[in-house]
C-alpha cells in the first residue's frame, strides 16, 4: 500500500515539473519616446459665440500647444496630424483603434470645446489607450475663452502624470531677467512667461540692474536682488498687485536670496567687510536669524524640500565647495570632493538631488549629485553656463548660458538664453525668449 | 540388387554432402591464428603534457584565434543595444586625456595585448614548471578541452542547439525567441525611477498559433492602490507591448509546456543606463 502511495505522489510530481509555467524576465525594451497621436479638438454644439470661437482657431491650437507640451519632455513622440484618418469627432465619441494602430500610435488624445451662453468655454478631453483600446483618463476644464492656454498646459500635465506617474510641469511659470543693449549700458529687466515661452511680460521698467529672481513655491510671490542706493539689496515682489518692499534693514548688502518650501522665510546672504554669512528671515515676523558664522564667504543657500536642511556654497576649504547643514545653521558638512569649484546648489524638489554649476579648467558644467555627495553626474557641458533650477517635478532642470556670437575690435561679443535639460541629460532644448535671457527660476504648479 | 545398392550409397552419399555444405553446425570454423600486439611499458613521466610539436602547435594556436575571433549569434538573439551617442556623464577635459592616453599605450605597447602568446610561451617554458602543480595543469588541461568543445558546439545552428533545455519545458533558444519578441514591443516608460521595486508579472494564456487567449497582471490589486503609480504605469505598458506582440512566434511543438507562460517585466537596468 505503501509503495502504492509513493507512485501515486511522484506521478503528481512528475507531471507538475512537465507542465509548470514558464516564466521568462524580460529587462530590456525601447527607449523610443511613447508614438501619441493628438488629434484636433472639434467645437461642438453651436452657440451664439461659437463664430467667435472658431474665428479663435482654439480648436486647433489647444492640440497644438499639447503636442508641443508633450515632445519637448522627450518622453512622447507625436505623430503628424496629417496621417490620421479619423474625424476628431469620431475620435472623440467612438475611435475606431484600427485606425490608430495603423499610424503605429500607442495613445491617442482626443477632444472637443463648448461655449454657453454666458461665454464660458468647456474644454472636454479623453486620453486613448490604443492597443488596449480603452479609455484611461476623461476630463472637462471650464474657463473663460482667454485662459485657453492655461487649459492646454494643464490637459498636458493630466496626459505626462497619466503616462509617467509622476507630476507634470506644464502649467508653470518662469521668471528670468531679459537683458538688451550694449554690454557697457545693459537694461536689465524682470520678466515673466509660460514654461514654454508664451505670455511674456515685464515686471520692471529695467531702471535698476535685477538679479537672482526666485519663485515663491506656496504663493504669487517673488523675491530678487536689485540696488537701493547703490547698494545690492533683497527685494519682494507680489506679481498680482505689484508691490514691492526691501527685505530687512541690513548695513551691508543682501544678495542670493530664496524662499523656504512652506514660503514664510527667505534665505539669503549679508555681506560686510569681506566676509559673507546665510541668514535666513521670517517673513511675516521680519525675525532674523543668522545660520553661519565663519570668516569665508557663504552664499548661495537653498532649502531642502522637507525645509529641515540647507545647501549653500563656501570657499572654507579654500576652493568654493558646495556643504550641507541643518536648517538652524548647526551640523555643516561639505558634500562636494571633486575636481574644480562647485557653486549655485539647488535642491530638487523631490529631496534626492542637489543641482550645481561646477567650473573646471575654463568649462561651465551643469550636474547633480544626491544630497550626500555621492553620485555626481555633470549633464551638460560649456562655455558659459550656470544657475539651474528645477521643474516642480524635479525631473528637468533650466538655466541660463552665454555664447559667443561675433568677434569685434572689442573682442567676441555674447548672447544669453534660455535652456532646458532633463535628468537623463538627452534632452536638452533651447526656451525661446523676446530678449536676451538669464537667471531663471521655474515657478510650482499653479493648478495645485 | 547392384543397380538399387550403388544409386542407395550414392543418394546417400549426396544427402551427406548436401548437409556438411548448407548447415552451419556441422560447418567447422577454419583455425586463424591470434595476432600478437606488441606493448611497451614505460615509466610515467613527472611531466604529463608534453608540449606539441612547433609546426603543430602554431597551426592549433592559428584556429583557436580564428575562433575567438568568430561570434557566434543566433538567428533569434535579443536586438543589439545602440550605445546612446552621449554618455550619461559629461565627460571631464582629464577624463577625455586620461582615454587617449591609455589608446595610446595599447598602441605603443603590443606585447600587452597578445596574452594568448603569453600564455602559450609560459606553457612552453620549463622554469615555469612547478612539479607541485601538477594536479592544477590537469585541471587546465580538462578546461582546454571543455572549451575546445564548447566552441563546437556554438558553431550549430538555432535548431541543433535545442538539446539545451530548462527543466521548465522550453529551450533556451526558444526562450531567447519570445524575448527579442516583447523587447521589439515593449515601449519603456522613460520617466519611471530605476531605484524602486517595479516588477510587473503577467500571466499569458495561449492558443496552438501562438496567438493571446488571456492576460493577467499577477499583482492586479497593486495597480490600483494609492501611491502605486509607477507601478501601474508600467503594468499598462508591459500590457500594451504584450498586445502589440500578439499573436506570438511560437515552438510549433510542445504546445503544452508553453501554453501557460509568465513574463517578468522589469525596467530596472534600463533606466538605470
Amino acid at each position: 500500500m505503501k509503495k502504492l502511495c509513493l507512485i501515486f505522489i511522484s506521478i503528481l510530481f512528475l507531471n507538475h515539473s512537465a507542465f509548470a509555467v514558464v516564466k521568462i524576465d524580460i529587462t530590456r525594451g525601447n527607449l523610443e519616446p511613447l508614438p501619441t497621436a493628438i488629434s484636433k479638438f472639434y467645437i461642438d454644439k453651436p452657440s451664439k459665440f461659437s463664430p467667435e470661437l472658431k474665428a479663435l482657431e482654439l480648436d486647433k491650437k489647444i492640440s497644438e500647444v499639447i503636442s508641443n507640451n508633450l515632445k519637448r519632455s522627450g518622453l512622447f513622440s507625436i505623430i503628424d496630424q496629417e496621417s490620421y484618418i479619423q474625424s476628431p469627432r469620431i475620435a472623440h465619441a467612438k475611435p475606431t483603434f484600427q485606425d490608430w494602430a495603423l499610424i503605429k500610435a500607442q495613445i491617442m488624445v482626443s477632444g472637443k470645446l463648448v461655449i454657453d451662453e454666458k461665454k464660458r468655454l468647456r474644454v472636454e478631453f479623453r486620453l486613448w489607450d490604443v492597443v488596449n483600446a480603452k479609455e484611461i483618463e476623461g476630463l472637462a476644464l471650464f474657463a473663460t475663452p482667454n485662459s485657453w492656454r492655461r487649459i492646454a498646459h494643464i490637459i498636458s500635465d493630466k496626459i505626462y502624470e497619466r503616462m509617467t506617474g509622476e507630476l507634470g510641469y506644464f502649467d508653470t511659470r518662469i521668471i528670468y531677467v531679459a537683458e538688451s543693449g550694449p554690454k557697457d549700458q545693459r537694461i536689465k529687466k524682470l520678466a515673466i512667461m509660460d514654461q514654454d515661452g508664451a505670455n511674456n511680460k515685464y515686471l520692471t521698467l529695467g531702471n535698476e540692474l535685477v538679479l537672482t529672481p526666485r519663485f515663491n513655491p506656496a504663493s504669487q510671490m517673488v523675491t530678487y536682488m536689485s540696488y537701493f542706493k547703490n547698494l545690492p539689496r533683497v527685494y519682494l515682489l507680489n506679481i498680482e498687485t505689484g508691490m514691492q518692499e526691501l527685505v530687512g534693514d541690513f548695513p551691508g548688502m543682501t544678495f542670493a536670496p530664496r524662499f523656504s518650501p512652506d514660503g514664510k522665510k527667505i534665505i539669503m546672504s549679508f555681506a560686510k567687510d569681506g566676509n559673507s554669512d546665510i541668514y535666513s528671515m521670517d517673513i511675516k515676523s521680519r525675525v532674523v536669524e543668522q545660520l553661519t558664522s565663519h570668516p569665508s564667504i557663504d552664499t548661495s543657500p537653498s532649502y531642502s524640500s522637507d525645509g529641515s536642511q540647507i545647501t549653500f556654497n563656501s570657499d572654507r576649504s579654500g576652493a568654493q565647495q558646495i556643504y550641507v547643514m541643518k536648517s538652524d545653521g548647526s551640523k555643516v558638512k561639505r558634500i562636494s570632493f571633486g575636481q574644480g569649484l562647485y557653486g549655485t546648489p539647488v535642491w530638487s524638489p523631490r529631496g534626492d538631488l542637489i543641482a550645481f554649476t561646477k567650473i573646471y579648467r575654463g568649462k561651465f558644467y551643469i550636474g547633480v549629485m544626491r544630497s550626500d555627495g555621492t553620485g555626481e553626474r555633470l549633464l551638460t557641458e560649456n562655455y558659459y553656463q550656470e544657475a539651474p533650477s528645477w521643474s516642480p517635478n524635479g525631473r528637468v532642470l533650466i538655466f541660463y548660458r552665454e555664447s559667443r556670437t561675433k568677434k569685434s575690435k572689442t573682442g567676441f561679443s555674447t548672447s544669453s538664453s534660455l535652456w532646458s535639460i532633463d535628468l537623463t541629460g538627452y534632452n536638452e532644448r533651447k526656451i525661446k525668449t523676446l530678449t536676451d535671457a538669464s537667471d531663471p527660476a521655474w515657478s510650482g504648479l499653479l493648478s495645485k | 540388387m547392384y543397380k538399387s545398392v550403388s544409386l542407395s550409397v550414392f543418394l546417400h552419399l549426396a544427402f551427406v554432402l548436401l548437409t556438411v555444405l548448407t548447415l552451419p553446425f556441422v560447418k567447422k570454423e577454419p583455425i586463424t591464428a591470434q595476432q600478437l600486439i606488441a606493448i611497451d611499458i614505460i615509466q610515467i613521466s613527472e611531466k604529463t603534457q608534453l608540449p606539441f610539436a612547433p609546426k603543430a602547435r602554431e597551426i592549433i594556436e592559428k584556429i583557436k584565434k580564428e575562433k575567438k575571433k568568430e561570434r557566434v549569434v543566433t538567428k533569434q538573439a535579443p536586438p543589439k543595444i545602440i550605445p546612446k551617442e552621449k554618455p550619461d556623464t559629461v565627460p571631464l577635459p582629464d577624463q577625455l586625456k586620461l582615454k587617449k592616453k591609455e589608446e595610446k599605450k595599447k598602441k605603443q605597447n603590443p606585447k600587452e595585448v597578445k596574452e594568448l602568446i603569453r600564455q602559450s610561451s609560459e606553457f612552453e617554458k620549463k622554469e615555469l614548471f612547478d612539479p607541485n602543480k601538477i594536479a592544477a595543469l590537469i585541471d587546465k588541461s580538462k578546461e582546454e578541452t571543455a572549451d575546445i568543445k564548447k566552441k563546437q558546439s556554438l558553431e550549430l545552428t538555432q535548431n541543433q542547439d535545442s538539446s539545451v533545455t530548462l527543466n521548465k519545458g522550453i529551450t533556451l533558444s526558444q526562450q531567447d525567441a519570445i524575448k527579442a519578441q516583447i523587447y521589439k514591443c515593449w515601449n519603456i516608460p522613460l520617466g519611471l525611477p530605476f531605484d524602486q521595486n517595479l516588477l510587473v508579472r503577467i500571466k499569458l494564456k495561449l492558443k496552438e498559433d501562438g496567438s493571446i487567449l488571456s492576460s493577467e497582471v499577477l499583482d492586479h490589486r497593486r495597480m490600483n492602490q494609492p501611491g502605486q503609480a509607477y507601478y501601474k504605469v508600467l503594468a499598462e505598458s508591459a500590457l500594451r507591448a504584450v498586445k502589440l506582440c500578439d499573436p506570438l512566434k511560437m515552438p510549433t511543438t510542445g504546445y503544452d509546456k508553453w501554453k501557460d507562460l509568465q513574463l517578468n517585466f522589469d525596467a530596472k537596468e534600463m533606466l538605470r543606463g
